[in-house]
């Protein structure tokens, strides 16, 4: 496939909960090397999308196609080993385990050894046990809580959880890492440190899907951004023009001012 | 910082680790002898009980220590083990196979019956699992109750007797040996069959631990969604515990059908399985050396407590409470005690007491 092609394509996604349509056809497309920024009101359907697009639900209708291949309504499991990675909304780390353990589980889907590996423990397996711990370590580092590393997760400020959700993240080698308001319940230089480590992750060759509250974090990190509002997509584009459509501006502050 | 943890069980210092090593082995070999001439020979049967409870208490830690699936219907397995072995080596079909082929059959035929267990609960979790596995449980025992008739399998209620003694080389287990002055009975030679066994577990379960699979366990204990969204299938990796814990409790149940010699369905109740999850949970959930002590202490305990009966006598010159319920009564308020005083078990898991001291959730501060 061309380089150029998108990494990520919805097409008319939809999904409902009963009588409310959480996502009414959603099309969108995510390129390479891009940050894409996902904003709109409470329960606009953004999460939604996250978790049909994570496969935590199926959408009723709509195809996903990721890097070339079809990925509509796939497992979670298999959505992390075709290359989406995800953080939650409410940080789910695994609490007593941790901080290295919670990125060394990250590097599953990217390793092999079994049960008999694992009794055994020859030489690959410990090599490949010495990777996964040099590696999450690495991680770490590279989001700043190295010095953490040995301490159980539920124990690190919320900050630090936030980092460390994404280094897990990153451990299963993704494609495309979707953080779900990572910025959520941050002071203004927590926020500054996480633009700017976006910005060095996006650097490094990923493609970021972002969900944030934040219009001010938004607009400048992101390349283009969609607004979702009642499960519609009501604007798409660059940050500074989504932020003039009229309809944006109604939904953010109300239908009788625009 | 390279993601190995120091050893559970033993001390940094290789030189002491050794030292330890040897001390230990030495004593593990004296002891049946030295129980016997001290206690007497029923206590070294104890002891070769407990040692089944190991692995029984082992198998079980991988599923409700590590993958966090609480199963009420464990003895289940034990009871496929031990029923595997008593119908291949035994005159009930006429069949006098090998140990060596029939527990590892054994293993193979309780794994299958975890996976089968295991394959309708997947969706369930906590108290509901907990109900289904204890009803799984159940079913088991009645069909081995029941599958005597029309065609007889298990001989129904009254058992299976003359099961075959753990036997190689023409030396029986079962009869007693004299090797260099010193006398070997029964007990004595299935204690170290069971020591090994007991000893192999607790290796598989360690390496199991501090494993790729073991973390995978671990986590979906932590957090099913976020397991699932790190690549792990949790699907697969939750039959895998609920399999490898089988295999733990069918080994064990082969052991104990040829230590016994006659099994029967009522070897197989729900209290057996309560018993077992009891050595766990006291002992230590998801810690290796907490559950052997559990499994230990647990078996010891009701029997170091007949010996209340005659202290009462001795001391109050009358015996006022049934020495059977003194016994139960006793063994009940030590459990209370234990959850009182250590909740999070005897010999916790740093993971466990990290959790009870206040921690279990993340952005909890």
């Amino acid at each position: 496939m061309p380089a150029d092609a998108p990494l990520l394509a919805a097409i008319s996604i939809s999904k409902r909960f009963g009588g409310l349509a959480a996502l009414a056809e959603i099309s969108l497309t995510v390129g390479r090397g891009e940050i894409f920024g996902l904003i709109g009101p409470n329960g606009a359907g953004k999460t939604t999308l996250f978790n049909v697009l994570t496969g935590l639900y199926r959408p009723d209708a709509g195809e996903f196609t990721f890097d070339g291949a079809r990925v509509t309504g796939i497992k979670p499991h298999r959505a992390a080993a075709c290359g989406i990675a995800r953080t939650f909304q409410n940080i789910r780390l695994f609490a007593n385990m941790s901080a290295l353990e919670n990125v060394m589980v990250g590097r599953h889907a990217r390793t092999r050894a079994g049960v008999l590996g694992a009794v055994l423990r020859g030489a690959s397996t410990r090599a490949e046990e010495a990777a996964i711990a040099g590696r999450a370590y690495a991680l770490l580092e590279y989001v700043g809580i190295a010095g953490r590393a040995a301490e159980p997760a539920y124990s690190l400020s919320y900050g630090d959880q936030r980092r460390l959700e994404i280094a897990r993240a990153l451990a299963t080698d993704p494609k495309l890492l979707a953080l779900d308001e990572p910025a959520a319940g941050m002071n203004a230089t927590e926020r500054a440190e996480l633009a700017r480590l976006l910005e060095r992750i996006r650097g490094d060759g990923m493609t970021l899907l972002l969900i944030e509250h934040d219009v001010k974090l938004v607009m400048g990190l992101c390349d283009r951004v969609a607004v979702l509002d009642y499960g519609r997509k009501i604007a798409e584009g660059a940050p500074a023009e989504v932020r003039r459509d009229p309809a944006v501006i109604a939904a953010y502050l109300g239908g009788d001012i625009a | 910082m390279n993601g190995a943890r120091p050893h559970p069980l033993l001390p940094d210092d290789p030189r002491l680790k050794w030292a330890l090593c040897c001390v230990a082995a030495v004593a593990l070999i004296v002891l049946p002898f030295a129980v016997d001439a001290l206690l007497g020979r029923a206590w070294v049967r104890i002891i070769d009980v407990a040692l089944l409870f190991v692995m029984l208490g082992l198998g079980l830690n991988i599923v409700v220590g590590y993958a966090g699936l609480l199963d009420l219907g464990y003895i289940a397995f034990f009871a496929v083990g031990a029923y595997c072995y008593a119908l291949l080596a035994s005159p009930q079909f006429g069949l006098h196979w090998s140990f060596l082929a029939v527990l590892p059959l054994a293993a193979f035929v309780a794994a299958v019956f975890g996976v089968l267990i295991g394959a309708p609960t997947l969706r369930l979790r906590g108290d509901y699992l907990a109900i289904v596995t204890l009803g799984f449980g159940e079913i088991v025992r009645i069909f081995l109750n029941n599958l005597n008739r029309p065609v007889n399998i298990t001989n129904g209620p009254q058992g299976i007797t003359l099961i075959d003694p753990l036997a190689a080389g023409g030396v029986a287990l079962n009869q007693t040996h004299t090797f260099a002055g010193i006398t070997v009975a029964p007990v004595h030679g299935y204690y170290f069959v069971f020591l090994a066994c007991a000893a192999f577990s607790i290796f598989i379960s360690l390496r199991l631990e501090n494993s790729r699979i073991g973390r995978a366990w671990i986590a979906i204990r932590e957090d099913e969604l976020a397991a699932a969204a790190m690549g792990i299938n949790t699907r697969n990796i939750k039959l895998l515990a609920f399999a490898m814990g089988a295999t733990f409790g069918g080994v064990a149940g082969g052991l104990f059908a040829s230590f016994q010699g006659f099994i029967s369905p009522e070897s197989f109740t729900l209290l057996d399985s309560i018993m077992v999850l009891c050595m766990v949970v006291l002992g230590g959930m998801g810690n290796v050396g907490g559950v052997v002590l559990g499994a230990v202490l647990l078996t010891a305990l009701p029997e170091a407590l007949r010996y209340a009966a005659p202290l009462q006598k001795n001391w109050l010159g009358e015996v006022y409470v049934d020495p059977s319920d003194l016994r139960m009564l006793l063994f009940g308020l030590a459990l209370v005690l234990m959850m009182l005083f250590r909740p999070a078990g005897l010999w916790p898991s740093t993971m466990r007491r990290r959790e009870l001291a206040g921690g279990g959730n993340t952005h909890a501060g």
